[in-house]
Parts: structure tokens; C-alpha cells; sequence
């Protein structure tokens, strides 16, 4: 990890849900004047969203830019078909942002002379296969989901390489992908013909348990928790030699989040008022299992 | 096509081998594999005298060791891939990259296949393990279309093997956190998916409830079957209804598609099922023994013979099978 910086930095992460394209629109014009210093771009789920086209992403991207931020291009998490390996590459030889890398597809096409991200689904979990990829050209690891603080520690401790070290940190988490598209399931839809169906779904679709437990979110092909995973305390306390804190955005309540989660960093505000101030946003609640080693889905304090 | 079978112990590889196995997969007794299940998998002794069984028989012996190890533990992953190297098997299934490199570096000689669990789906993504670790086969994800495959198979040199029958995850292997979500252990470091230790089974009236470290899984009443609580097979509430939100209990089968796997260049067909019995792995390798070489005579005029599907769907999960995402329909 990188020393002298006096805090932690706050990152937007790709868009995981399928906004019409007016509320993308809004949605980014408002994140160019939030505190966020780095923002993900780029569709990461499905390839048949396609309210952004290439050259929205970029349009969006250079305006960023223009805020002070520093922009990232995310890459598709599963690709199935040529036509999808065909905008991965597209995004890995756009030649002037840098590239998450979010499948091995994407890092073999960067071609071990670009610098690039290393996203959490190429399961890095080890100070070994991050070192194989540092040779490749990764500078920023972002750690899986499930990883434990203690276990990231150890990773970026025994890691000889200068990588920063991102965390998610705030939202519905990722937790599957699959071939089947569950929201065109629950609708009775084929994949084929699946209408765009999950637009009407702004933050997913709720799946619960038969006994009313909020437990899952339908997102398309991804599976996500139900539950908002929060470590704005454990990034208070020094975040265990992260760099980054990731967001993820969410329907309404992504600037706030930004907000608050900027005034947590800079000020001695009382962590515990904003937490709750933040727990407003996370309709199913809190988690931060993973972090303390828990299952994901429970909270530690 | 190769044959490629599972064996939790040494009656099931000799099960395997008998009826007409091209290769057993086993694992070693711990964590780095992803069949980490108590009572189940090898000690050296008993690989040992499973590789001699095989070898005899001209059958091979690969060893999964397809977890990923941490900092902490990557000592574990190395000594499992020396044993295993030491006890002459013939190829090492490995998913992590750091254990690719140990691998690579310490016994060139040996074989190494990339684990499904490394979530390789296209040619690009196996290029770069080809390139960096000279895998010599990959194992794909349960997650492509035949006509992917075959478009994946026409650019990639390295020779591949899909899952043909048995348990069906339906989501992306390497890259599925239901389990940990839900108990703290999963699939990618502790080896096993919803850990028997976490599900519980209690009556309610005259239904049966399955959990998953508490969380409700699925209730089936007095005529129902209660499989196994995967949570990605249990019954859930979307939208007000209740169902099989994610996928029902069943099984995989190529049979019906095994000439159009052959047409396209398909190297090796793997049977899951390391925690089934000697007598499921006998059975079901003896079925698609026929089948293969059936289909190997005159692929034109293969047909899934009845007798064979019958016996197929009475060993599979809720006594169904399904082509899985190898048929669009299906997704």
C-alpha cells in the first residue's frame, strides 16, 4: 500500500443496476460535484443493458475528468459470448482511462504493459497470484467480497509490490452470477426475449425467504444481498491498510452517502450519528460480516 | 471423449475405473479442495493404492486442489501439490494462480489442468493461463450455450472438458458467495458449499423446514422431497410468489447432446459427485461409458437410449435432469 496519504479515498463503483438512460444521466451529472475522488464506469453485468453506448461512457468519463476525478473503466464480470469479448476489448484499448480488470479475459487483453485494476471477481487471494498479476501491470487490488480484514492485511503486508488496496464498502453486495437472468425468471420471460425487464427494477428485485426474512436482491444474471454492507466504522478505525473505500450506487441516496461518508473522514464527527444518518439509505439493513469473519450477512460491532 | 469421474474414496475410483472411467478426480482430506466434506476424500495411502488400481487398468488419477489458499495457509496448497506430484498422478487440477506458479516452478513436469473453479469462459481468459502456467486443459464453467462453447473451442488451443452430469451450480464457480453469505464458509477458501454443520431440519407442523444457519432455505410438506439445502435450490418469495427463484433441485445431462459436444471438439466429458456413493459413480459411469462409445460408433444415429435416461434421472437430485445452460432455453 502506498504511505504519506492522510486518509482513506472514496470511490463510486460501477453502476450495477439498469437505470433508464435519463437517470444515468442525472444520476452522474450529480456525482461530478460530490467529494467521490474516483469513479467506475462502464456496464459490468449485462451486455443487453444498453441505455449507455460506448461512447456515453466516454462522454461521462472526460467529464469526470473535468471534475478533478480520476476515472476507471469497469469491464463485464461474465462473458459468454464473441460479442461480448469484442467491448471488453473495446474498453481495455480505449488508450486513456485506466481499466478494471473484472475477468481474466480482460487482463490477458491489456496485455502486461498496461497499468490496470484488478477487480474482486478475479478472486485474488493470496500476496502470491497478486504478485503474478503486479507483473502484469495490476497497481490497485481490489479485494473480494468475502475476504477478512485480517486475511487483506496480510495480502497487501506481504506483497513487495507498491499496490493499493480497495475495499467495498458501501451497498448491496455482488454475491453470484450465473448464465439464467432470475429477474426475466420471475417475470415468466425467456432470456431472449427479456424485454429489458429488470429497468423497472431500480435496485434490484427483493427476494425473501418463505418466513419474510429480506435475504436476496435479483439483479439479471447477479445475485445480490439483500442487506446493505456498511464498513464506514471499520474505515474509521484506520481500515486495516485499505486505500480505498468503494460505493456502490443506489437508486436514491448515493450523494448523501458520499456525503456523509466524506465528513466521516475529514472531521471528528460522532461516527455513530452518521452511521445511523447512513443506515437510513439501506432499506433490508446493515452488514459487514466479512470484514470481522463472520458470514457476510451478519453485523459485528 | 474422455470419461472423466469423481471418487470420494477408493471403493467409489474402483467403481469408476470398472466401468469404465478414462480418469478419476480425487482430493485430499482438508481444505484445499472444493469436496472439503467430513469422512470424505484421500489420505496418501489411500491415493496411492488408488493410482496403482488405475495405472493398472490404463485409467488416470488427477488430484483437484482447487480452493484458493491465503496468506496464512498457502504452505497447506504447496505440500498437497508436492504429495500429490511424489504419489505419480497424471495432471493437478489448480484453481489459484499462486499455486499454478508453485506448481509450474517446482515440478514442470506435471500436468496441469485449470479448475472450473478458476471461472474461465472464453478463449481469452484460458490463453493467459495457457501462456503464464502451460495448462494443458480447462475445465469450464456451467454457465455457456453448446454454440458458445463451440465458438470458445474453435479459437482455444488448449483442450477442454465440460461437466456432463451431476449436481448443477447455476451460478458461476469461483465467483459465488451464497454460501460464505450465509455460514462465513464457501466454495473458494474452505471448500464446501452450505457446510452440513449449519442445516438444520425441524419439524412445523406437518412440514419440514430446512435451514441454513437459521435463515429459511425451503418447507416442504408430508409429500415432499427435502433435498439438500444448497441455497441456490431452496424456495423463496419474488414478486409474491413462491418458488424455485434461482434454480429446483435437479440434475445435469448431456446425454441427449452428446453428439453435438463430440461434433464440436469437446475433449473430456466430467461427472460431478466426489460425496456420492461407490455404487452412484459405478452406475453412472457405467451409463455413459455405453453412451460415449455409442455415440464414438456412429454419432449420426445417437440416440439417448430410454433404459439410459431412466436410470439417469432415478440417480439424480428431485429425480429430474436438465440440459442446463447449454440450452438457451434454460437460461
Amino acid at each position: 500500500m502506498k504511505t504519506g496519504e492522510q486518509s482513506y479515498r472514496l470511490s463510486l463503483g460501477p453502476l450495477q443496476f439498469h437505470w433508464p438512460r435519463q437517470a444515468m444521466l442525472d444520476f452522474y451529472r450529480r456525482i461530478e460535484s460530490s467529494p467521490v475522488d474516483i469513479v467506475y464506469l462502464g456496464e459490468t453485468v449485462c451486455s443487453k443493458r444498453k441505455e449507455f453506448r460506448y461512447r456515453d461512457w466516454m462522454d461521462v468519463a472526460e467529464r469526470m475528468l473535468g471534475s478533478g476525478k480520476e476515472v476507471v473503466l469497469s469491464t463485464l464480470v461474465l462473458i459468454e459470448a464473441q460479442s461480448e469479448l469484442g467491448q471488453v476489448r473495446k474498453l481495455c484499448n480505449n488508450g486513456r482511462f485506466l481499466v478494471e480488470a473484472n475477468d481474466m479475459s480482460a487482463v490477458r487483453m491489456l496485455g502486461g504493459d498496461t497499468a490496470f485494476v484488478g477487480g474482486a471477481t478475479l478472486n485474488i487471494q493470496n500476496q502470491y497470484t497478486l504478485k503474478i498479476l503486479a507483473d502484469q501491470g495490476l497497481v490497485r487490488w481490489v479485494a473480494p467480497h468475502e475476504m477478512t480484514a485480517s486475511v487483506m492485511t496480510a495480502v497487501i503486508t506481504q506483497t513487495a509490490a507498491e499496490i493499493e488496496c480497495e475495499v467495498f464498502g458501501w451497498g448491496r453486495m455482488p454475491i453470484a452470477y450465473s448464465a439464467r437472468c432470475y429477474t426475466a425468471r420471475a417475470l415468466d420471460l425467456p432470456k431472449d426475449q427479456c424485454e429489458n425487464c429488470c429497468v423497472q427494477y431500480a435496485d434490484g428485485l427483493l427476494l425473501s425467504t418463505r418466513d419474510d426474512e429480506e435475504f436476496l436482491v435479483i439483479n439479471g444474471i447477479q445475485t445480490m444481498s439483500a442487506k446493505t454492507v456498511c464498513l464506514a466504522s471499520e474505515f474509521r478505525q484506520g481500515g486495516h491498510g485499505a486505500d480505498i473505500l468503494r460505493i456502490n450506487p443506489q437508486a436514491s441516496g448515493t450523494t448523501n452517502i458520499i456525503e456523509l461518508l466524506h465528513q466521516l473522514r475529514n472531521a471528528a464527527t460522532d461516527c455513530a450519528e452518521i452511521i445511523a444518518e447512513m443506515a437510513k439509505f439501506a432499506p433490508a439493513g446493515l452488514c459487514n460480516g466479512y470484514w470481522h469473519g463472520a458470514p457476510g450477512m451478519d453485523l459485528c460491532t | 471423449m474422455d470419461l472423466v469421474c469423481p471418487a470420494g474414496n477408493l471403493p467409489s475410483l474402483k467403481a469408476a475405473v470398472d466401468n469404465g472411467a478414462s480418469a478419476i478426480y480425487v482430493g485430499f482430506r482438508d481444505a484445499t479442495n472444493a469436496r472439503h466434506f467430513a469422512g470424505l476424500n484421500f489420505n496418501d495411502r489411500q491415493i496411492e493404492s488408488g493410482v496403482r488400481y488405475a495405472h493398472a487398468r490404463g485409467v488416470q488419477v488427477f488430484v483437484a486442489i482447487n480452493t484458493y489458499p491465503q496468506p496464512d495457509n498457502m504452505a497447506q496448497w504447496q505440500a498437497a501439490v508436492d504429495r500429490a506430484a511424489q504419489l505419480e498422478v497424471d495432471a493437478l487440477i489448480i484453481a489459484d494462480m499462486g499455486v499454478m506458479e508453485y506448481a509450474r516452478t517446482h515440478w514442470p513436469d506435471l500436468r496441469l489442468h485449470l479448475s472450473v473453479q478458476s471461472s474461465a469462459t472464453t478463449h481469452e481468459a484460458i490463453d493467459f493461463y495457457a501462456d503464464h502456467f502451460a495448462i494443458r486443459r480447462a475445465v469450464l464453467p456451467r454457465v455457456l450455450s453448446v454454440r458458445q462453447v463451440a465458438a470458445l473451442i474453435k479459437k482455444c488451443a488448449t483442450p477442454i472438458e465440460v461437466f456432463g452430469f451431476g449436481s448443477l451450480c447455476v451460478m458461476v464457480e469461483g465467483r459465488c458467495y451464497l454460501s460464505s453469505y450465509v455460514t462465513g464458509y464457501g466454495p473458494n477458501t474452505f471448500g464446501a458449499c452450505s457446510p452440513a454443520r449449519f442445516v438444520r431440519w425441524t419439524e412445523a407442523g406437518d412440514s419440514l423446514e430446512t435451514r441454513v444457519n437459521d435463515v429459511l432455505i425451503d418447507r416442504v410438506g408430508p409429500d415432499e422431497h427435502a433435498g439438500y439445502p444448497t441455497i441456490c435450490k431452496g424456495r423463496f418469495k419474488v414478486n409474491g410468489a413462491t418458488g424455485y427463484a434461482i434454480e429446483a433441485p435437479t440434475s445435469l445431462n448431456v446425454l441427449p447432446i452428446l453428439p453435438e459436444l463430440l461434433r464440436i471438439g469437446v475433449a473430456a466429458i466430467k461427472i460431478e459427485g466426489r460425496q456420492r456413493s461407490p455404487a452412484y459413480v459405478g452406475q453412472v459411469t457405467a451409463v455413459f461409458r455405453q453412451a460415449l462409445d455409442a455415440c464414438a460408433r456412429d454419432p449420426e444415429r445417437f440416440v439417448a437410449d430410454d433404459a439410459w435416461m431412466a436410470r439417469l434421472q432415478s440417480l439424480s437430485e428431485g429425480s429430474q435432469t436438465t440440459l442446463g445452460a447449454y440450452s438457451r432455453g434454460w437460461q
